[in-house]
């Protein structure tokens, strides 16, 4: 595995006065509420360490004052850590110097925020520049690069806008394509979609989902909505009281809570729509390319595939572990869906026909990765 | 009865601070006379200059632009010709330079003292009492040290004025500079601005309105000192008061009254129409 491009390590941070002798009685054993009492100081983060990959979206989730928010605040050094060490590309930001953090700032790093941030004393356009202003670069250059952001967010054609013009969703999408204009390596977002509508919040779910499988950004991204979490996330970290309660990929918090508070954090999740067809994926390594042209054939002890010539699946056999596959019969009739596709989606196909028949799966493109049958939707939804 | 024993003095301090301070500084006093003394009657003369009916249009237009209804912009033309009828235009004039020169003075020392008072709770605390007194403690009182340090006259006036219009401006700035939407200052630091930068394009443009508010509450007690100002020889629409009150002439009196009214009132007005230019007029829905 390559080096994580952002590794949080034991990050602290207390609010308030009486840092040092909060921080002692941190060390001596005490909680959260001792500390208080004692102190009038608050612990919002305790000892949280986790990695971000490159190109994944890494979730945080918890409820308010869980301090998922302080978190993210402390990657872009927005609040001072109490301590710990956050490495940027393998070095530690706490470390840089004044000129440093404001251009790991206006470079590496930009933010979304969860009421937006906007600027309402300029319009659309000028908002999404503002980083590239900041920066220093010259009028026609931002101007050019915060059109491309605008259009991809959706907005091409309404630049000249003023902010108060504009529908909630509108303005995160205002806030998001401020944030992609400075082309940064991390982008954070705290809690952007909370304040929309639920309608508009799928949409914005989404949409967002449509412009990272295009840009392929890191993504720290903070929610309180489970469901989001798993909607979005590569990989999700559960926050209970400033502590990281769990840390892994959906299908690990969702298989595999490590604590009764994640169980119930769990319980309202919308599986159907949570879980998508990649998390009951059954991989069948395609062929290589010395397999030559034309057709091929794919298959474990269990099914075989037929494939064309653009490695699309196009028909399967049953087989058994000694049969060979030339003499099973053909079925033609083989049900398709991509990776992506919410496991709810899956279900027609498992009323139509016997549970043990399989379900192609393809990526985006149409390739063939593998496949699943009814009976491991099933398993995976109870 | 509240025992006579000992009687705290500070009178006798008073007394022999003011002349130490004419003696000590008597210079700068000087230095700040002549300079104050140039730019009033350098203001005077450009407001002379403009012939009356100029005046008049640019009260109109201002008036129509503040309030986007022209019925009101040949109202405040009308109020402004009728300050030329009653005989007052020149009066007016010098007032307006004396008004102006203050409200400069006020700006030019309470932004700069708003915005550093913003975010810093103890410069606020410190500089509080102080703002205090000078909005309370009656003009009078320090009316005649200043005719010690400036002489009679325009500057004296001047000096008076600004330290009674300067707490507004001073205290709106800080405040409105505080009230910036805390996520919209830390998004300008998400972005890598510098305190600068964040300063000059995220919260002063975002407090602008408060702080034009400040600014008409400071231009309205500059106003509300004319008279006040005239005591100490300051020419204008204040004097005229001043000679018909010594002269007992009552018409005359209100004719005066009745001007420095319509002056304040247009002068309000105006001002008001800088941070009331709403941006929701006018705009598509999304």
């Amino acid at each position: 595995m390559t080096e994580a491009i952002l590794q949080v390590q034991n990050l602290t941070k207390i609010f308030g006065h009486g840092l040092d002798q909060a921080q002692r009685l941190l060390v001596a054993g005490c909680g959260k509420d001792e500390i208080y009492r004692k102190t009038g100081a608050t612990l919002a983060v305790d000892d949280v360490s986790f990695e971000v990959q490159e190109g994944e979206t890494f979730v945080i989730i918890g409820l308010s004052g869980s301090g998922k928010s302080t978190v993210v605040r402390c990657i872009n050094l927005l609040h001072q850590p109490t301590s710990g060490r956050i490495l940027f590309a393998g070095r530690d930001i706490l470390g840089y110097r004044r000129e440093e953090l404001l251009a790991f700032r206006r470079r590496r790093m930009a933010m979304v925020f969860q009421s937006f941030g906007l600027m309402s004393h300029r319009n659309l356009l000028d908002n999404v520049a503002f980083g590239l202003e900041i920066r220093g670069e010259p009028k026609t250059a931002r101007q050019g690069k915060a059109l491309q952001a605008i259009e991809l967010v959706g907005l091409a054609g309404q630049e000249g806008r003023r902010i108060d013009s504009l529908s909630g969703g509108m303005k995160q999408r205002v806030g998001l394509a401020r944030a992609l204009a400075n082309d940064p390596d991390v982008l954070l977002m705290d809690e952007p979609f909370s304040a929309l509508d639920p309608i508009v919040r799928r949409d914005m779910q989404s949409e967002l989902l449509k412009i990272q499988a295009r840009v392929k950004k890191t993504i720290v991204f903070i929610t309180h909505d489970i469901n989001e979490a798993f909607k979005l996330g590569d990989k999700i970290a559960i926050m209970k009281d400033g502590r990281l309660v769990q840390c892994g990929a959906p299908e690990d918090i969702l298989y595999r809570p490590a604590t009764p508070y994640v169980q119930e954090f769990i319980r309202d999740i919308d599986k159907g729509q949570a879980l998508c067809a990649w998390h009951v994926l059954r991989r069948l390594t395609p062929p290589g390319p010395g397999s030559g042209g034309g057709c091929a054939e794919l298959g474990d002890g269990d099914f075989a595939f037929l494939l064309d010539e653009a490695g699309r699946p196009t028909g399967w056999s049953r087989q058994g572990v000694s049969a060979p596959a030339a003499t099973a019969v053909l079925v033609t009739q083989l049900p398709v869906v991509t990776t992506s596709t919410p496991l709810r989606e899956l279900l027609p196909f498992l009323e139509e026909g016997n549970l043990s028949n399989p379900i192609a799966i393809t990526d985006d493109s149409g390739a063939f990765q593998g496949y699943t049958t009814g009976n491991a939707v099933l398993r995976a939804l109870t | 009865m509240f025992p006579s024993w000992y009687k705290l003095d500070i009178g006798a301090w008073f007394d022999r601070l003011v002349p130490l301070l004419g003696n000590r500084f008597g210079w700068l006093f000087e230095r700040i006379t002549e300079d104050l003394l140039w730019v009033l009657n350098g203001l005077e003369r450009l407001i002379n200059l403009v012939p009356w009916w100029v005046q008049v249009l640019v009260v109109f237009a201002l008036g129509w632009r503040a309030t986007r209804k022209p019925g009101r912009g040949i109202l405040y033309a009308a109020l402004l010709v009728l300050v030329g009828l009653l005989g007052l235009w020149e009066e007016m004039n010098q007032t307006l330079a004396i008004v102006i020169a203050s409200v400069l003075c006020s700006l030019l020392i309470g932004l700069p003292f708003g915005i550093l008072t913003a975010n810093s709770r103890r410069l606020t605390a410190g500089l509080r009492p102080l703002l205090d007194a000078m909005q309370t403690m009656p003009t009078f009182v320090y009316l005649i040290p200043a005719v010690m340090f400036f002489g009679l006259g325009k500057v004296p006036a001047v000096i008076a004025t600004t330290i009674y219009a300067v707490p507004p401006v001073v205290r709106l700035t800080s405040h409105a500079i505080e009230q910036v939407d805390p996520e919209v200052v830390e998004a300008g630091r998400a972005f890598g601005a510098s305190r600068m930068q964040l300063l000059f394009k995220v919260q002063i443009p975002q407090a602008l309105p408060t702080i034009m508010q400040g600014i008409n509450q400071t231009t309205m007690m500059a106003v509300s000192m004319i008279v006040t100002c005239s005591m100490i020889g300051a020419r204008g629409l204040g004097m005229e008061v001043i000679t018909a009150i010594n002269r007992l002439e009552i018409g005359r009196g209100f004719t005066s009254g009745i001007a420095i009214v319509i002056v304040a009132v247009l002068i309000d007005r105006l001002t008001q129409g800088w941070h009331r230019r709403s941006p929701k007029l006018g705009e598509g829905r999304p």
